[in-house]
């Protein structure tokens, strides 16, 4: 369990994150979203003390992660780059190991370890000793992901992971992403601009905006119950799929609220 | 044919000294290169830490390397001496800049989205240098580490001037005794030891990373193995210790004189006559081969030894001019010859300690000197004609080539051109068989000796 409280961020005059407060449950996907320059990027940095906070704490499973050597909390935080971030000097197989091996397993551990996630993650054997350059945008994005994972992390931070995809490989990457069993039991929080991919991606989202979380919630509560204007005006592009994709038929509950907001809608 | 021939025969017969000289020169380059490579590459990984430092860091690294090198040697002696100390302190000024440079440019090229993720991932501070930093600098480390090599054999070559040793030896030695195979007997190995170093560490640059971790535990091991070279000892009885000149270690009435004539065998080291004197004064030698004239033996007060087997010829200042010039000018002969006989070792000694002690400018000397004599003229109206003078570098043959100017532009009225700044015998006598220069003051023994060169046992005739 991941617990932000009161979290500031200035750089010189400027404030990027503002008084942030979260709670992120064991198990749980919550989504940053937000546009471009809001600040997610910077508060995700600050959940592995890659960056500093001006002011607040952060815990997780109760622990102050301020009281602990950074370099331990982050082998225990996997950590997803937009880019990558591979190092291209390291084999695809060397770039999965770098945790475990940071972390001292032993060498039959962590091959067996590769092996299974680049089986998971759909990527061909053959590739274990190919540089990351060699590969594909989608196919390094995988690595990327199975390195973030190789040492069974209990969280998991993501940093627009899709977000450097083409349309087709992003539908692909994400489609396995979604798939991977190990995903279920750990904590993610995952930054995006993209409503679509928040929605799909995210038990809870928290919308941000100059820095401050606007609203939190489960998917439907900010589609259906918005507490401001820039609630609802963010999601109105696109308010017709997003609603189809939230509705579950056995809610009734939620099925009146959209059947009354299209009658609304349609005045 | 003829002259490949017997430049191998050259370097058969001196295979000893070749090696040796070899063997210091790697061990000078190397010495030189391994404290640039304590002090440059921590430096270099400082200043991608410390940014405000990295403009002065890498300026004084520059400016370092800026300096000619032989006055970078100059300005080592008053602070270290001779020998090898001060050499490897030049060299290894001069094997910074690379060093430091390439480190810091290799360091911030690394893609910071990388080193982003290195430490994301719980790497410390030493294991995102080690791993990615310098991992991936490598290569282009290793290029600053070649150019430092290069450099360094190139450079190393000038030891000789102050005594050091190393393949300058035989170049310095064979330009002043105008013999080409000696020259190349210097300058072959050190290019090839150039090419060679270059190439092995091209293929150290090349390595992939694997090869690299199995590989690269050797390089300081061999490095500081190459090093020792320089220590390797040559043995010697006396305590005596002698600075020659690269001149008169080659010749028959220099080194090998007194050691075949005198059967004088001490410890030699080769300097250059710009430092010997000085050093000799400061003690760091007992003996050294002087000229009879020179203005510092009256200003360090040493003593001239007596030659009573008579192993050098004499020694009388004169001027070698083209035939052909002197059969265009006719009149040039005969005012050249307004000196004769007017200049002995004690009047040039004067005149040398003038400009050297006292800091009387060359021309204003030889001006005071023709006025004493009653020789001196205003310039006579000017004339078709030019005659070029040269003239080696030192005091000596700067006041001579003041004293011929201005007797010819007195009793002539020819134009003079004066060209002083040529290194040596060889290439005073090079100028003038090639037509640059017309005329260049000579010594007799000089001009016997390396220039006319006869065989070695008629020597002592002379
Ligand atoms: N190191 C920094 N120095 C100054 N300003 C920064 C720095 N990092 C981020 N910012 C600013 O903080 C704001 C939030 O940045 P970021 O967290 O990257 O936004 P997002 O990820 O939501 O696009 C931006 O306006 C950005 O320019
Ligand atoms: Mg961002």
């Amino acid at each position: 369990m991941i617990k932000v409280e009161n979290i500031t961020k200035t750089f010189g005059e400027f404030t990027a994150v503002d008084h942030v407060s979260f709670t992120v449950q064991e198990g749980e996907n919550l989504v940053l979203l937000g546009r471009s320059g809001c600040g997610k990027t910077t508060l995700l940095k600050m959940i592995n003390r890659l960056i500093e906070p001006s002011s607040g704490e952060i815990y997780i499973d109760g622990d102050n992660i301020y009281n602990r050597q950074p370099e331990e909390l982050r082998k225990k935080i996997g950590y997803v780059f937009q880019n990558t971030g591979l190092f291209p000097h390291y084999t695809i197989a060397e770039n999965i190991a770098i945790v475990p091996r940071l972390l001292g397993w032993d060498k039959q551990k962590i091959r067996w370890r590769t092996v299974s996630l680049m089986e998971k993650l759909h990527l061909p054997g053959e590739y274990l000793s190919y540089y990351p350059q060699q590969l594909s945008g989608g196919q390094q994005q995988r690595v990327g992901l199975a390195r973030a994972l190789a040492a069974d992390p209990p969280v998991l931070l993501m940093d627009e992971p899709f977000g450097a995809l083409d349309p087709i490989t992003r539908a692909s990457v994400k489609k396995d992403f979604r798939q991977l069993d190990e995903l279920k039991s750990k904590t993610i929080v995952l930054v995006t601009h993209d409503v679509q991919e928040a929605f799909e991606l995210g038990h809870r989202i928290c919308l941000m905006d100059k820095g401050m979380i606007v609203q939190a919630g489960r998917p439907e509560d900010l589609l259906f119950r918005p507490t401001e204007d820039y609630v609802r005006d963010f999601f109105e592009d696109q308010r017709f799929q997003l609603e189809a994709s939230v509705i579950d038929p056995k809610d009734y509950d939620t099925l009146i609220r959209a059947f009354d907001h299209f009658k609304n809608k349609g005045k | 044919m003829e002259q490949a021939q017997s430049l191998w025969q050259f370097m058969q017969q001196q295979s000893d000294k070749l090696l040796q000289q070899t063997l210091q020169h790697i061990g000078l380059t190397f010495i030189s290169l391994v404290i640039a490579l304590l002090i440059g590459l921590p430096l270099g990984i400082y200043i991608t830490r410390h940014k405000p430092a990295a403009g002065p860091v890498l300026g004084f690294a520059g400016v370092m390397q800026t300096i000619p090198s032989i006055a970078l040697l100059g300005f080592m002696i008053p602070l270290l001496g001779i020998g090898p100390l001060p050499a490897i302190a030049a060299l290894f000024l001069y094997a910074l800049l690379p060093i430091i440079r390439n480190t810091y440019t290799g360091i911030e090229g690394v893609d910071p989205l990388v080193k982003e993720a290195a430490v994301a991932m719980g790497m410390t501070r030493m294991q995102v240098l080690l791993k990615v930093e310098l991992a991936l600098a490598f290569p282009v480390i290793m290029a600053g580490i070649r150019t430092a090599t290069v450099i360094n054999v190139g450079v190393g070559t000038l030891a000789a001037y102050i005594a050091a040793g190393g393949l300058g030896e035989f170049i310095f030695g064979g330009i002043a005794l105008n013999n080409t195979n000696m020259i190349l007997a210097g300058a072959i190995p050190a290019a090839l030891l150039a090419i060679l170093l270059d190439f092995l560490l091209s293929l150290v640059q090349k390595m992939g990373r694997r090869r690299r971790l199995s590989t690269l535990w050797a390089m300081p091991v061999l490095f500081l193995l190459l090093s020792s070279f320089y220590v390797l000892p040559f043995g010697y009885s006396t305590r005596l210790l002698a600075g020659f000149t690269p001149e008169f270690m080659g010749r028959s009435d220099g080194d090998i004189g007194l050691r075949t004539v005198y059967g004088l065998k001490i410890r030699t080291v080769v300097i250059s006559d710009a430092v010997m004197y000085k050093a000799a004064y400061e003690k760091k030698l007992d003996v050294i081969s002087g000229y009879s004239t020179d203005g510092r033996l009256k200003t360090y007060d040493l003593v001239v030894l007596e030659d009573d087997k008579k192993i050098f010829p004499p020694y009388y200042a004169a001027p070698v001019v083209r035939k052909e010039v002197l059969e265009r000018y006719s009149e040039l002969g005969p005012v050249l010859n307004k000196l004769a006989g007017r200049i002995d070792d004690s009047v040039m000694t004067e005149l040398n300690y003038k400009v050297e002690h006292l800091n009387q400018s060359p021309e204003k000397c030889a001006r005071d000197f023709l006025v004493q004599q009653g020789l001196y003229r205003e310039p006579a109206p000017v004339k078709e004609g030019v005659v070029r003078i040269g003239s080696k570098i030192f005091p000596e043959q700067y006041i001579l080539t003041n004293m011929y100017a201005m007797l010819i532009r007195g009793y002539t009225g020819l134009q003079v051109e004066t060209k002083t700044g040529l290194g040596g015998t060889k290439i005073c006598f090079e100028a003038l068989q090639h037509d640059r220069i017309d005329m260049y003051p000579e010594y007799t023994g000089t001009a016997l000796l390396a220039i006319l060169q006869p065989p070695a046992v008629d020597t002592k005739a002379g």
